[in-house]
């Protein structure tokens, strides 16, 4: 019992000092910017380190802490509580929460001369939405939590709006979130009404909707999670939003999506097996179009963005395969799909926020987040580089980081599927094959990432007198880098520590979960898989020291250009450019990519000139909703006259519309 | 027995140079030529070990680190993957999927040392890498999930160690399919004609080799090295599919496994003198077809 006093009183004292760093950020900042900045961060990184401290207690000791009070508002109450689910989604939110507020001193510097009082409160408010959306147990509350989170975010997104695409990207970022929480009222409304209540706790489907409530969810939370054909506002928002608010939205805030639908799915109960299907199915769908669009891009925050895209579509087919698992009464199956989404829920936190927040190190450096002008970096900023390697290693999922053990057990669980009766076998060749393709993918878009802005010779001027990034800006990239070694060769503490919520997720279709808990790491996760990460960096040290014994003992090293094959004037602009590198495969996938391609190919014998562009517009966009939404606009716009533009007019409507009210409150 | 599996890595870095010299004998006998002497690999790599090295300026610790990184991985695999019939040292549910994963890191860093020389050309040929690899690890994976469907085991050993003549006459289709299959990774992943020519003379056309042109003295000795330790990896998947079933002493076993290996770098010699090179365009169409056995094979299991 003092363990959950403890853990309320920590996190509404989280909460407390978010909001009043954030009031005070606002209230100062036009003061003194320096002070507004020094309370900013300060109160961010302390409530996020109270939290971060109090959640990992919840988790461990499997608090499931609820405290109640009433709210005088119809339908809602102020009912919050801390489950595992809850504290397993809450920890890499602090985490990262409290790196980026570190990072954002860094990134807007001394030369930021706007306000300091635009972004902090923002920044505070993103963060204690997302708490908020996580704690959360009555749906209106939960409502307007998931309100504060999309618009605090819109705000960050547009922070340097004096740019035509970023007010674009803001635009279509707000109607994207709010065309999902129309679809979670449309949801909480429905479960809801059996009980009158909007508290999850007496929330409960209608006999026989659970699948169509189902969908609801997940058209509902897939909108802020980026699950294909929703996802277009992802490759918008994401560049535009300064690197640590991508960072923070990529790596956890997109992730609220996933909460929030595996908070629907416990509330929903049973579900037909199509519904997994279903999920199996998107997850596939989102992370090969995912992966195949980042390899296309050639702005790195974009790509970075459209990467996120692949990593949920992992997640879902994690998700998919556990719900699957449940409905064949496997629940090894089950464990290793639900584990392995979970464990990559963390995983992607870690290094997607490590790389927009090196991506954001290199835009600092250079100005420009154009691959193709970039290039060298690696010499000019080695600290940077190194951690954005790890980082882009880890998310290939390369052993022995830690993107590895999360597809590993999605992997496997696929892999037990395969020695099933064929209807569940295919499942299980869907997601080995998916999984395959895009780790192939992915490989090659990350190498030409890293490779082509980090390594070779600068492209551009910028790019050559790039210098390396400020500590503030260092020191967050180096934690997020040895997290990410850490949660790879230190995988079976996640394992044990996801327990509970996999647990959690078994009980939905009734499936003995609680045997689960008694389960040794090593039937999800072999520990000699564990052993042998380890040994591979082992392996790797000791041929690093033979090669230097070896190299001691060579007589001269010299030191010359790179051999051009006998070419005499090498020079930077030969070399690959991005697009050159992923030709071979976004060639191939021409068909379902359709870039724009804009070329005056070289004529005659002795060619003058010649040019080449390609872009990669996402077609989802131009092609699916650019139509809907323009037919809307028209429409809507036969309403034009009610906007009259003058004060009376809306007063009028004020007065009406109380009047209106007024009347019917007397009527009932 | 186990213990012969923790030998295997030690095995194999002694052996594998014999390989790449048996292939260029049988390349020279096919050519009317002396050839090379068998040992010749051997030599190579003591003269590379000792020699001074030139770096490009250009150049970082990446591009120092390429080398080790994937000999590093190479030696590593042998501890998960059987030699024959004889098990490996670790095996668990799901090894294929670190050995999947581990070559993938080895290519990872081959193609950014590559590219950290700066050369267009070296870009050219990590691009082709990983073209290839994105058909090539479908295939991979989707043929041995076939076996392990097949054969009811879920790690590389007990895949292996079943494999039987029994079992042949009973699936031979599927064995075919995938011994296609795993031949073509091989010929792929080994850069071997009819995909990639180690011979050629003719940077453009390069895939391979041309990732390595900077690399020189250890670091190339490690590259050369870490081939032959390739050939024998991937040259192991097709022995264990075709070798007649265990004799129950390990010496006999790995001898067997080994003969197994000569005999694929025989037949690679052969491929490569009655071949030629595909066109580039076509390599991904015959990858497609590798992963397409695969999947057949992968169909048939669930007969």
């Amino acid at each position: 019992m003092r363990c959950d006093s403890f853990v309320l009183g920590g996190l509404l004292g989280s909460l407390s000092l978010l909001v009043l760093g954030g009031l005070g950020a606002l209230l100062i900042g036009r003061m003194s910017s320096r002070s507004a900045v020094r309370l900013g961060m300060g109160t961010a990184v302390a409530g996020c380190l109270v939290g971060l401290i109090v959640t990992l207690t919840a988790l461990v000791a499997r608090a499931d802490v609820v405290w109640t009070m009433p709210w005088r508002m119809p339908y809602g109450s102020l009912h919050i509580g801390v489950d595992s689910l809850s504290a397993f989604f809450l920890i890499p939110m602090f985490l990262l929460g409290g790196l980026g507020a570190i990072y954002s001193v860094g990134y807007f510097g001394s030369w930021d001369d706007r306000n300091p009082g635009r972004f902090w409160p923002g920044y505070h408010a993103l963060v204690a939405g997302m708490t908020l959306v996580m704690l959360a147990r009555n749906g209106f509350l939960f409502l307007v939590a998931w309100e504060i989170m999309s618009v605090a975010s819109f705000f960050l997104v547009i922070y340097e709006d004096e740019a035509e695409e970023t007010r674009w990207a803001g635009w279509v970022y707000l109607i994207a979130a709010h065309v999902g929480v129309a679809l979670l009222m449309a949801l909480f409304a429905l479960l809801g009404r059996g009980h009158g209540s909007l508290d999850f706790s007496l929330m409960s489907a209608p006999a026989g909707a659970a699948g169509g409530l189902f969908l609801l969810a997940l058209a509902g939370f897939g909108t802020k999670a980026g699950v294909f054909p929703l996802h277009v506002w992802l490759p918008e928002a994401h560049p535009a939003a300064p690197s640590p608010v991508s960072a923070l939205m990529s790596g956890i805030m997109i992730k609220t999506g996933i909460y929030g639908f595996l908070r629907a799915v416990l509330l929903l109960g049973a579900t037909p097996i199509w519904c997994a299907w279903v999920l199996l199915g998107l997850g596939a769908v989102t992370t090969l179009v995912g992966i195949l669009f980042a390899l296309a891009q050639q702005d790195i925050k974009r790509l970075l963005a459209y990467s996120s895209m692949e990593n949920i579509g992992i997640i879902v087919l994690g998700l998919g395969l556990g719900m699957l698992g449940l409905h064949h009464q496997s629940p090894l199956v089950a464990a290793l799909g639900f584990t392995g989404a979970l464990l990559h829920v963390w995983n992607h936190a870690v290094f997607k926020s490590l790389l927009f927040m090196g991506a954001g190190a290199v835009v600092r450096a250079t100005g420009t987040r154009v691959l193709n002008e970039l290039g060298g970096l690696l010499k000019r900023m080695p600290r940077t580089g190194a951690a954005f390697l790890v980082g882009a290693a880890a998310i290939c999922a390369l052993p022995p980081l830690n993107g590895f053990v999360g597809e590993f057990l999605i992997y496997v669980g696929a892999f037990k599927m395969l020695f099933g009766q064929p209807a569940s076998a295919v499942w299980g060749v869907v997601i080995w094959v998916t999984l395959a393709l895009a780790g192939g993918l992915a490989a090659a878009c990350f190498a030409q990432l890293f490779g082509i802005a980090f390594l070779g010779e600068p492209r551009t001027q910028t790019a050559s007198e790039a210098c390396e990034a400020g500590a503030w800006l260092r020191w967050p990239l180096y934690i997020l880098a040895a997290l990410c070694l850490l949660l790879g060769v230190g995988a079976g503490a996640v394992v044990v520590l996801a327990r509970p919520v996999v647990v959690q997720m078994m009980g939905v279709a009734g499936v003995e979960g609680v045997g689960v808990l008694e389960w040794p790491v090593r039937t999800l996760l072999p520990l000699t898989l564990l052993a042998l990460l380890v040994a591979l960096l082992v392996v790797i040290a000791i041929w690093a020291v033979v090669r230097r014994r070896l190299m001691a003992r060579a007589p001269a090293v010299r030191t010359s250009p790179t051999w051009d094959c006998g070419y005499a004037a090498p020079a930077a602009t030969m070399q690959y450019t991005s697009t050159s590198f992923a030709q071979p495969l976004t060639k191939g996938a021409a068909l379902f990519l359709r870039p724009e391609t804009r070329a005056q190919l070289p004529q005659d014998v002795f060619p003058i000139s010649a040019t080449f562009s390609s872009t990669t517009p996402d077609w989802a966009q131009k092609k699916l909703y650019r139509p809907i939404f323009e037919k809307a606009a028209r429409q809507l716009g036969r309403l034009h006259w009610i906007q009259q533009g003058r004060v009376q007019w809306y007063v009028f409507y004020v007065v009406a519309a109380l009047t209106a009210l007024l009347i019917w409150m007397v009527w009932s | 027995m186990r213990l012969a599996g923790w030998l295997h890595p030690i095995l194999a870095l002694l052996l594998s140079p014999l390989l790449p010299g048996v292939i260029n004998r049988v390349k020279a006998f096919f050519a009317g030529r002396q050839g090379p002497p068998l040992l010749q690999p051997y030599y190579d790599l003591i003269k590379l070990l000792q020699k001074g090295a030139v770096y490009s300026g250009t150049t970082t610790w990446v591009f120092r680190a390429g080398p080790v990184v994937n000999l590093a991985v190479l030696s590593l695999v042998l501890l998960i993957l059987p030699l024959g019939r004889v098990p490996s040292a670790v095996a668990f549910p799901g090894d294929l999927i670190l050995l999947a994963y581990l070559l993938v890191l080895g290519r990872f860093f081959t193609v950014l040392a590559a590219l950290d020389t700066g050369s267009s050309f070296e870009g050219m040929g990590a691009s082709r890498e990983l073209q290839f690899a994105v058909f090539a690890e479908p295939a991979l994976l989707v043929g041995l999930g076939a076996l392990a469907r097949w054969t009811n085991a879920s790690s590389l050993s007990g895949m292996f160690a079943d494999l039987s003549p029994a079992f042949w006459g009973d699936s031979l289709p599927l064995l075919v399919l995938l011994a296609c299959a795993f031949l073509v990774l091989y010929l792929t992943e080994n850069c071997r004609i009819p995909v990639d020519d180690p011979t050629t003379h003719l940077e453009l056309t390069m895939i391979h080799e041309v990732m390595v042109l900077d690399h020189g003295a250890v670091d190339f000795g490690f590259i050369q090295w870490a081939a032959a330790m390739k050939l024998w990896v991937l040259g192991i998947l097709l022995v264990g599919l075709v070798l007649p079933g265990a004799s129950g002493w390990w010496g006999l076993d790995a001898l067997a496994g080994v003969v197994g290996l000569l005999g694929v770098a025989v037949l690679t010699g052969v491929i490569e003198s009655i071949m030629a090179r595909l066109r580039l365009l076509r390599v991904p169409q015959l990858l497609v077809g590798a992963s397409v056995a695969s999947a057949l094979a992968l169909l048939l299991t669930f007969r």
